[in-house]
């Protein structure tokens, strides 16, 4: 199987008055080509910032301290900014969490649709068609009007459709969706979800899907990563990591609240306890302060150990250990 | 849209006719005869009993203030008995002159308050930025009657780089600009400072949004990002400010206008109070308070043309 | 309490090297203001025919005018108008403003609508224009100055301080007081007043250097102070009357002026930056 995204030891630095806060901490993270990939955590576990190294768009206080990020074998970190410019929006694109945000609202939908094609050497008319076509792909009822519209003449679930898009607008080879129905209400939600599954099938992209949702990701993914304070903790086929979660973290994602895989939630399940200070992040187990099965080992760090074939937690007792 | 057109333009009257009417009640209410008001001193005897009966001057306040607006309507604006000729003449052979310095000053300050500012911001935090930053409130702070005598002094007396006089040669566009870029940037001056600050600090929060992240998300270069889709939105509530400073440009125009010896608006009302020339006065108030306003109208609407947001407020 | 804030204030601003070069400059401006006459080397009013058009000199400070009559001793002077004429118009007009913005916010509906109508038209007028058309009707002097800033700038007062009023109007604190049977005046008063205060501060302070140009340019123009005084818009006039025979009249008046309107400015901003923090963030 090719891997259209790997990260690999990824861990990255943010530059702060205290010191540096190390928001990422040797993260790994495959996307199988033709895969939907899930990421779930909750707020400061590092999503939003793996998905700008993803990008390689960091804001100025933030150095990958070490680590990689290749798409189709080639190197994203250290790229030249030309090259990196060049693969954004055609080979790896973004469906932001805010559809009344993150559209432009001063310009018209097809004018936003046209910028994006600024590399294709078509014509005008060419690359208009292209636009209409793909807002009635994604289901937009008439869809060369919307082109002249502005973003907030449409609701909120038509602009996300815009947006999905606006990103699968150039068959982009990887696809990251963060959050992309969180801002919506349940009925939108199934529909974008629908839509995503849609596109992918057509287009055949990888999809890197950020959620909250343990619902959604069940039902969308093949496989999910599960993070924490910055490191993944947990990642295999979606039925395997729900069904045996074998870190205590994913599991107490899971059983904190069963109600919640099926009924949209804006925040996970609450575990008692805090995210600890990522300026100084404790040594050994990151989730040792707030684990009920904490012991003395896991003042050591732990190692990525295999539960099954490509399921693995990053936890001393998984697998094969002493559970 | 048209609604709000609408309701801006019926404002917009209703501020002239009050603002218009208010000046005209005080002129003729103030003691004093108001022949002497209206018709200048040098008038004579007869020539004030004749306007007395033809103005109605002893007609209530309200029918004078009727009257008075029946004949602006129809176009007569009263006469310059100093110098024999209709008000209606004088003021608007001279409002190209002051219209051509005040949107001389917009240009100064558009393009180099805009490009200032955009450049600030993309360079956040630099020394430039820094300089750019001080530099903004010193031009702001200036006032710019003493901009117009410096320059004046220091451009054109001691360097002899522009003209001291005049509006240059009637049909000469050339000489025209040349007599024009001096005054105009010492009124625009000010509003360099301004619209660099206002454009500085809406492009960084312009920056900050999610559709910006969006924009170079898709691999736009980072010129078009910023110097496209950042400004665009960052320079409207300095088009706001431009308009609404439209008044404050005519303020300085009376002063760029006596200061280098140019005919307009601002030198006609300066010589007419001097004279005690009350209708020429009344004449020119009119049009610069109508100028005004409709500047100030159209930066608000040509404000909701670029930002469709403002449309369905 | 208050004490506190005053002074935590005051430390904010001293930390503030552009606050602090701006209060040099004002502090400079009221010591020379107030001992004008101890500090000029010459009476302002003396001609010295012999010595006209000066050039600066350790006699002449800053050389002297078309009369031979000190420039410096007359700008001293001149700063006790300037700073007379600020302090009286934006003193009169902020009350204007402060009292009718408060009834625009606080009153009913249709009394909020005229009064806003009422700011938007005195905004219409080009302050200098519609000092040259009072002019014509008003005797000459002071207080005809005062007159026209107080007419075009007392609108401005009464806008923000209207915004700031309607915004109280609804805050929790200011409901819950009023659900216990506060009365008006005890409201306007004890909370909001004292919230109005420190926008309208910043505001006065970024007046006072509108004022001082407003007064110098109409006393350049010649419907500002009578003839003779020694106004700093008057000794510009002077200057650009002469301008061919020398440039240091107008080179030294219009120092005072663009020093002292820089001051103000500076501190008007430093005075912004400190009282409303979501300001602060953004420059």
């Amino acid at each position: 199987m090719t891997e259209t995204l790997t990260v690999d030891g990824l861990t990255v630095h943010y530059a702060t008055r205290e010191g540096a806060l190390q928001a990422l901490r040797d993260v790994d993270l495959n996307v199988p080509a033709g895969q939907i990939v899930g990421i779930v955590g909750e707020s400061g576990c590092g999503k939003s910032t793996l998905i700008n190294a993803l990008l390689q768009l960091m804001s100025e206080n933030a150095r990958i301290a070490a680590g990689s990020v290749t798409l189709e074998g080639e190197e994203l970190v250290g790229a030249p900014s030309r090259r990196l410019r060049d693969m954004r929006g055609r080979d790896i694109s973004v469906v932001f969490q805010d559809p009344m945000t993150s559209l432009n609202p001063v310009l018209t939908i097809g004018r936003q649709m046209h910028d994006i094609q600024y590399r294709e050497k078509i014509s005008r008319a060419e690359k208009t068609r292209r636009a209409a076509d793909m807002l009635g792909r994604v289901g937009l009822p008439d869809p060369v009007a919307k082109l002249d519209a502005y973003p907030h003449e449409l609701s909120g679930g038509q602009r996300q459709r815009v947006a999905i898009a606006m990103a699968v607008l150039m068959r982009p080879k990887l696809l990251i969706a963060d959050e992309p129905t969180t801002a919506l209400d349940a009925t939108l939600e199934v529909q974008i979800i629908d839509l995503l599954k849609e596109l992918q099938r057509e287009i055949g992209c990888a999809i890197l899907f950020i959620s909250h949702h343990l619902g959604v990701i069940a039902e969308l993914c093949d496989r999910v990563v599960v993070m924490y304070a910055g490191e993944a903790v947990e990642e295999g086929p979606v039925a395997d990591v729900f069904n045996t979660p074998s870190h205590p973290y994913t599991a107490k994602l899971i059983e904190c609240d069963p109600g919640r895989m099926k009924t949209k939630a804006a925040l996970l399940p609450a575990i008692p306890g805090d995210l600890p200070d990522l300026t100084a992040p404790p040594t050994g187990c990151i989730f040792r302060d707030r684990c009920d099965k904490a012991a003395e080992i896991c003042r050591t760090s732990p190692t990525p150990s295999a539960v099954t074939g490509a399921h693995w937690a990053r936890c001393h007792f998984a697998g094969g250990g002493r559970q | 849209m048209l609604q709000y057109a609408f309701q801006r333009v019926l404002l917009a009257l209703a501020i002239v006719f009050v603002a218009i009417s208010a000046l005209f009640t005080i002129m003729i209410t103030l003691p004093g005869d108001p022949t002497t008001v209206l018709l200048g001193p040098r008038a004579t005897p007869e020539l004030r009993a004749e306007f007395r009966a033809n103005m109605g001057l002893d007609d209530p306040v309200l029918v004078q203030i009727v009257n008075f607006w029946g004949r602006i309507l129809s176009g007569d604006m009263g006469m310059d008995y100093n110098r024999n000729r209709p008000v209606a003449e004088a003021v608007f052979s001279a409002l190209p002159h002051t219209m051509a310095l005040v949107f001389g000053a917009i240009f100064w300050s558009a393009t180099l308050g805009i490009l200032l500012g955009a450049f600030s911001a993309d360079n956040r935090n630099s020394w430039l930025d820094r300089v750019t930053g001080v530099l903004s409130v010193g031009f702001i702070a200036a006032p710019s009657f003493v901009v117009a005598l410096y320059s004046l002094l220091l451009f054109s007396v001691t360097l002899r780089w522009f003209p001291t006089i005049g509006a240059g040669e009637p049909g000469d566009l050339a000489s025209r600009l040349y007599h024009l870029a001096l005054p105009s940037f010492a009124i625009g001056l000010a509003w360099v400072g301004y619209v660099a600050r206002i454009v500085r600090a809406s492009m960084l929060e312009t920056l900050g949004e999610n559709y910006i992240r969006t924009a170079r998300a898709f691999g736009l270069t980072r010129r078009k990002v910023i110097y496209n889709y950042a400004l665009r939105v960052a320079i409207l509530p300095a088009v706001q400010v431009l308009g609404v400073g439209i008044g404050g440009m005519l303020s300085s125009a009376v002063f760029a206008e006596i200061v280098f010896s140019r005919p307009g608006i601002g030198s006609l009302i300066y010589d007419s109070v001097s004279g005690r020339n009350y209708p020429v006065v009344m004449g020119s108030m009119l049009v610069a308070i109508g100028f005004f306003v409709t500047c100030a109208l159209i930066a608000d609407l040509v404000n909701a043309a670029l930002d469709p947001r403002q449309r369905v407020k | 309490m208050m004490d506190r804030l005053k002074h935590s204030l005051i430390g904010r601003l001293l930390a503030d090297p552009m606050a602090v070069f701006a209060m040099a400059i004002i502090v400079g401006l009221v010591i020379v203001a107030v001992f004008a006459d101890v500090i000029s080397p010459h009476d302002h009013t003396a001609m010295n025919l012999a010595d006209r058009f000066a050039p600066p000199s350790s006699t002449y400070w800053l050389g002297t005018d078309n009369l031979g009559r000190d420039t410096f001793s007359r700008l001293a002077q001149g700063s006790r108008i300037a700073l007379y004429v600020a302090l009286v118009a934006v003193s009169i007009s902020g009350l204007i403003g402060l009292t009718l913005g408060m009834i625009a916010g606080f009153g009913p509906r249709w009394l909020d609508n005229v009064l806003l109508f009422v700011f938007d038209t005195l905004r219409a007028y080009p302050t200098i224009i519609l000092a040259l058309a009072l002019a014509a009707l008003l005797p000459r002097g002071l207080s005809t100055v005062i007159i026209v800033v107080v007419i075009t700038s007392f609108s401005e007062y009464g806008r923000v301080v209207r915004t700031q009023t309607l915004s109280l109007k609804n805050a929790e604190f200011i409901l819950a007081e009023r659900a216990m049977g506060a009365s008006a005046a005890r409201i306007v008063f004890h909370h909001v007043l004292p919230n109005v205060l420190g926008p309208f501060f910043i505001l006065a302070a970024m007046n006072l250097p509108v004022v001082i140009t407003i007064e110098a340019g109409m006393s350049f123009l010649g419907i500002g102070v009578p003839p003779g005084t020694p106004s700093w818009g008057a000794t510009l006039k002077d200057g650009f009357d002469y301008i061919r025979n020398t440039p240091w009249i107008i080179i030294a008046g219009g120092l005072p002026l663009i020093l002292v309107t820089l001051g103000f400015t500076f501190l008007g901003e430093a005075l912004r930056d400190q009282l409303d923090p979501k300001l602060r963030k953004s420059r």
